[in-house]
């Protein structure tokens, strides 16, 4: 996992103003679509930093100041697709962007995903809104003719149809409103225990990541983690979205992950 | 827009704070177009100390309306891993390298300026004297006689052109700013972050940060900079980087105007990678101009 090649696509140097080509909703959340003529593909599980180009500011506490993080849903194209969910100032304003609008974009950045080794089974194991980085890395899995199951869970049924982004999900919710109700491990057990030569792709809220891991760990699972923190600037210049791994140290997300070795970390830390 | 700081010529006057760009780590974002399109005139290196420092515990950032609150805690390598490690990529910089120590005692600072000295890569150094002072608690630099009794024993450790890093969480910046002028600096640079708390009521102790209180930063600051320029303008000779919530360069101009030689840019790089190079571009036109009342 040290070596950065086939993990990193290089950002153009600088944001840039793309203008959002499409809007669609889906449930709880919205994907929006961004014409990128030009732009490098990303890795699946690379992100970018996205503001919107007016009017970012002036919301609840006179907030989004910062740019937000967000992994990439899709590309390709010249195209680039995110999955949003409204949950504060930031996420609002652009929850509310359609075509015509403009987003700085500054990206691809981090680290992705890397293939399962020795003939494993890729599992995807998403939580929520962590289901953007699965989609694109499932497409790249299928269209190389590995298998690629894929496990989600949700809130709620509005949450659950952000399955729809995945080929072939089993889905799981808080509520059972949608699948089986309950978490998304217990769907993960079950997989595990049906097969345990895989290795495990999860992204999702960090008592999820947390649950995965120890699962993972304790079964001698491989897991590659996406985590999430708060984030300046996404390039490594505020040391602000640092996590504290196993050796006692603390690495940036931005620029040593959002992709995590899950053996890097004692655990999945929750603020 | 070519100008000489302290012995040093930059292609313009617009630097990055310290702390707030990684150039290695934006090297690895962005590849070697960090080299070609290198957005500041001079590159200062976030904070060196000489023991490894992990930081403070996360969380780090709030955001605060119009800023940032950061509670970092000085990461770095230690003075012989930055010597080792870090100056030799930052040496590729097309830039004139400024090196930041802080130290929490003289000493700490005289060995740290001492090794830095050696090195032909740093053209200046800076000194952060927003460290707490062990005996008395109290920042370095909050003091003007604690802060000349420090650099009376830095200042003679280096040829190189000492700059030194004010607090503005004191009571007369002006006057520290005027002993460490006394005490031979050879120019000053502010304002560091002001001191900032953000409140998660419900969280043990109500604090957000890992490191319970930080530093505010941004457009929020960007007034108080300005008049804390002014205030040390008025007092010292030697040249002033200014800085603070700079993300334009209306605002760059407006510091150059209170008395700046040279600007420094941080929380908007965050932003925007390329702001520097983006403000640089535009102060030829703010220079031009005399008054706001023809626009």
């Amino acid at each position: 996992m040290s070596a950065e090649s086939g993990r990193r696509t290089l950002a153009p140097f600088g944001r840039r103003a793309l203008a959002v080509s499409g809007r669609r909703e889906l449930g709880a959340y919205v994907v929006l679509e961004v014409s990128d003529p030009g732009g490098p593909a990303p890795q699946p599980g690379q992100f970018f930093m996205l503001a919107a180009v007016d009017r970012w500011g002036g919301g609840a506490d006179e907030r989004p100041f910062l740019p937000r993080a967000f992994s990439v849903l899709r590309a390709g194209d010249g195209h680039l697709e995110f999955m949003l969910e409204d949950v504060g100032p930031g996420t609002e304003r652009l929850c509310a962007l359609g075509p015509g609008d403009d987003l700085w974009v500054t990206g691809p950045l981090g680290l992705g995903f890397t293939a399962p080794d020795d003939g494993r089974r890729a599992l995807l194991c998403g939580g929520g809104v962590g289901t953007a980085p699965l989609a694109i890395w499932q497409d790249e899995l299928l269209a190389a003719g590995r298998p690629a199951a894929a496990l989600l869970g949700f809130r709620d049924a509005a949450h659950a149809e952000g399955a729809a982004l995945l080929a072939n999900p089993r889905v799981a919710t808080d509520d059972g409103s949608a699948g089986h109700h309950g978490l998304v491990t217990d769907l993960l057990v079950e997989a595990l225990d049906a097969d345990p030569h895989a290795t495990v792709y999860a992204c999702g809220p960090p008592p999820m990541l947390e649950a995965v891991r120890a699962l993972c760990a304790a079964g001698g699972v491989p897991a590659q983690l996406a985590l999430e923190a708060g984030m300046a600037c996404g390039f490594g210049a505020c040391f602000g979205c640092v996590v504290p791994t196993r050796d006692g140290g603390y690495v940036r997300l931005c620029v040593d992950g959002p992709v995590l070795d899950a053996e890097q970390l004692a655990e999945v830390p929750w603020h | 827009m070519a100008l000489t700081f302290c012995g040093l010529e930059l292609a313009h006057p617009i630097l990055n704070g310290s702390g707030t760009y990684d150039a290695i780590a934006a090297r690895r974002a962005f590849g070697d177009a960090l080299l070609d399109a290198f957005p500041f005139s001079a590159f200062v290196s976030k904070t060196i100390t000489l023991e490894a420092r992990a930081g403070n515990p996360p969380p780090r950032l709030w955001e605060a309306p119009a800023g940032l609150i950061n509670s970092i805690g000085l990461p770095n390598r230690g003075l012989a891993g930055y010597l080792a490690e870090d100056l030799p990529q930052l040496a590729q910089l097309p830039v004139p390298l400024v090196t930041n120590v802080m130290g929490s005692t003289a000493a700490e600072l005289c060995a740290l300026v001492e090794a830095v000295e050696e090195r032909p890569e740093v053209a200046a150094i800076e000194l952060n004297v927003s460290c707490p002072n062990v005996k008395t608690g109290l920042d370095i630099g909050a003091d003007p006689d604690t802060l000349a009794g420090v650099l009376a024993e830095v200042r003679p450790r280096t040829a190189k052109p000492l700059i030194v890093k004010l607090t503005p969480n004191t009571a007369d910046v002006g006057a520290v700013a005027l002993a460490a002028q006394e005490a031979g600096a050879d120019a000053v640079s502010l304002i560091n972050t002001l001191r900032a708390y953000a409140s998660a009521v419900g969280r043990p102790g109500d604090a957000w940060l890992g490191g319970g209180t930080g530093g505010l930063s941004g457009p929020a600051v960007r007034t108080v900079a300005l008049a804390q320029v002014l205030a040390v303008a008025r007092r010292v000779t030697i040249p002033i980087v200014g800085m603070g919530g700079v993300q334009t360069a209306e605002h760059a101009a407006q510091l150059l105007a209170a008395g700046a030689t040279l600007v420094a840019v941080g929380t908007e790089s965050f932003r925007d990678p390329l702001a520097g190079a983006r403000i640089a571009a535009g102060i030829p036109h703010f220079l031009a101009k005399s008054g706001n009342i023809a626009d």
